[in-house]
């Protein structure tokens, strides 16, 4: 299992566009991807409305759990999307 | 005659009849089924169908209103994607044994209701795209065909609200305009009648239903619609329209042109914006690039010390969006003339010469190293001009450089990624700089002339005074003699030089400054369609 940490800088957080292509991204990998808030609420991130749902702002740091076969890369290329989009 | 105002989006007028647009009210059927198995195909029909409408509205969007605004229906797209949804609807069908239309109507519900419930403004207004789309499934299930709502005939449409796909979905060739009781000016429905060039009303409160099929001017001018109007209005207003349109149709047919004159000069003819929000102005009258960013808008729209984050958002947004052209942003220029709580600035006898910009910068260096540090990382981002304001010795662009590049090495440092093709210019706007534009130009890669500064600087003549109308003389030989003196120091050092002041934009000027030899105009961006036009009617062989 891969771990790491991310604060978002996007001015309105988490919203329709990024959201709908971190999904994406995130449904590129077999691993199972799970994105938690400082709150304690989490949400699996091959879901949509419910990473929304979280209502993820600017400034919020959240943890992203990557579990799987293909962890290492997954989390790698998460990371990356998160730090160019979000 | 009846007179209803509202809140205007776009200046424009609109004539013809009013058409009153109504969504159907639907029943959905609440009795029970027997066997789940057709519904849940039905479900799965309507959401595939609904699926490729989106998609199509994409795409329209795209080319009428723009990628940004178009990026809605992606959303909409990729939600009917959604497991959780989609599980929720089916249980419904399965489990309760109802309808796939009150299935799709009571899953979406319940989403919209878990958006309006967050306290985030930005994730409540989500709740109407989830609505917008579970409208459109059970709209698709019950073979309701919204197309027919909006008539045949042209018309100036009513509404309580439109929803944004409602909005892409309507054929604009029968569009003459759009007044809803609702909306913001931020609303996604505003946002695209802007971009669509539509005239628009919103929170238009004394919409009426008897309104229906009667003559109306709806004039985006004065924020209003006229029903019934009077024979006298409808001819002013009327004449009013037709020269809006022959304009726009003239202009119109530049777009995509060069900025080239007869015998064959071509030069560039960018924008001047304020911020973000201008982004759509910039693409919809096709400037080639964004001459002048004026970055106060996020030390004045700001109640404290703007971050360099918040700064390089703002900056990143612009850049990203507008890429490949060139943008080029002014630093800070702001002064005890504009009062920024904030900033502690004291007040000054003569803030014209006093205190501000450039010389702000130099002595307040954390201040100048957040801007300098968010634009090195957005320029990463786009194509970058960075131009720093109110110079006058060569000393201080040296020392703006300086700053400037001890902040590369600090984001080199921490792994941030910034462009190694970032244009350094300086606003030419005194007299100090125009005579020592040689010196100046050793150093930058373009000069922008700031002909409002540097005519009152030059002429010692304060513009906002109306007793010095009858001395003032904006096109006075000795700005025209300063304006050639930096294009011709510029040139002997491989400087391009632009202006970006008003001048800029007075037509009948333009043949002076191509003749002077300026390789770029910078003006408002509504006038750079009327300044390619000017160009391309001037042969300088003549």
């Amino acid at each position: 299992m891969k771990e790491f940490k991310f604060t978002v800088t996007d001015p309105v957080g988490i919203h329709a566009r990024p959201a709908g292509l971190l999904v994406k991204e995130v449904k590129a990998h077999a691993s199972a991807i799970t994105i938690a808030t400082e709150a304690g609420k989490s949400a699996d991130a091959k879901k949509l409305l419910a990473l929304m749902g979280l209502g993820i702002k600017q400034g919020d740091t959240v943890t992203v759990t990557v579990d799987g076969a293909d962890e290492e890369e997954a989390a790698a290329a998460i990371e990356k999307f998160m730090k160019d989009n979000l | 005659m009846q007179v209803a105002t509202g809140i205007s989006i776009l200046n424009g007028i609109g004539i013809g009849k009013i058409r009153i647009y109504k969504t159907p009210e639907y029943k959905i059927n609440e009795s029970l089924v027997e066997d789940a198995i057709p519904e849940l195909t039905r479900f799965e029909n309507a959401r595939l169908k609904v699926q490729a409408q989106q998609q199509v509205l994409y795409e329209k969007a795209v080319v009428e209103a723009g990628e940004d605004s178009a990026a809605i229906f992606q959303f909409h797209a990729d939600m009917l994607d959604d497991d959780d949804l989609l599980d929720a609807v089916k249980t419904i069908i399965v489990d309760q044994k109802h309808t796939a239309d009150y299935a799709a109507k009571h899953g979406f519900d319940n989403v919209a209701t878990m958006f309006s419930e967050m306290d985030d403004p930005y994730f409540q207004a989500r709740s109407a795209d989830v609505i917008d789309v579970g409208n459109a499934v059970v709209e698709a299930l019950l073979g309701i065909d919204t197309s027919s709502l909006q008539g045949t005939e042209p018309s100036i449409l009513v509404a309580e609200d439109l929803a944004p796909s409602e909005t892409v979905k309507l054929d604009k060739s029968l569009m003459l305009g759009m007044i809803t009781r609702e909306g913001s000016s931020n609303s996604h429905t505003a946002i695209l009648a802007r971009s669509m060039n539509l005239p628009a009303l919103i929170q238009c409160k004394d919409i009426a239903d008897d309104w229906d099929g009667k003559m109306a001017i709806l004039d985006g001018y004065n924020s209003c619609v006229y029903i019934d109007p009077t024979p006298d209005l409808l001819e002013s207003l009327t004449a009013k329209r037709n020269e809006d349109l022959k304009k726009e149709a003239l202009l119109q047919e530049l777009k995509g042109k060069t900025n080239t004159t007869i015998d064959g000069k071509t030069i560039h003819v960018y924008a001047n914006i304020g911020g973000p929000a201008d982004i759509g102005s910039v693409q919809q009258n096709d400037a080639e690039g964004v001459g002048l960013f004026r970055s106060e808008f996020v030390y004045l729209n700001s109640k404290e010390d703007p971050s360099e984050e918040q700064q390089f958002q703002a900056y990143k947004r612009v850049l990203e969006t507008l890429a490949p052209k060139l943008i080029i942003i002014r630093t800070c220029d702001i002064g005890a003339d504009k009062t920024i709580d904030y900033m502690n600035l004291d007040k000054e006898e003569n803030p014209a010469l006093g205190f501000r910009a450039v010389r702000i910068c130099l002595t307040r260096k954390d201040f100048f190293k957040r801007q300098l540090r968010a634009l090195l990382r957005a320029s990463a981002y786009g194509n970058l001009g960075i131009m720093f304001p109110m110079i006058i010795s060569k000393w201080e662009v040296r020392e703006c450089k300086e700053i400037l590049a001890e902040c590369r090495r600090e984001l080199e440092n921490e792994g941030v990624k910034v462009s190694d093709n970032i244009q350094i210019g300086i606003m030419v706007e005194t007299p100090a700089a125009v005579l020592c534009a040689d010196e100046l130009a050793e150093e930058v890669d373009f000069f922008s002339l700031g002909t409002n500064d540097l005519t009152q600087y030059t002429c010692a003549i304060d513009r906002q005074n109306a007793k010095l109308e009858r001395f003032a003389d904006t096109h006075h030989p000795a700005v025209l003699k300063a304006i050639q003196m930096t294009i011709d120091a510029g040139h002997r050092h491989n400087t391009w030089v632009g202006i970006c002041g008003e001048l800029g934009a007075d037509l009948s000027l333009t043949e002076t400054f191509l003749r002077m030899g300026v390789d770029e105009l910078s003006v408002n961006a509504k006038s750079v369609l009327p300044l390619r036009k000017q160009i391309r009617s001037i042969d300088l062989s003549k």
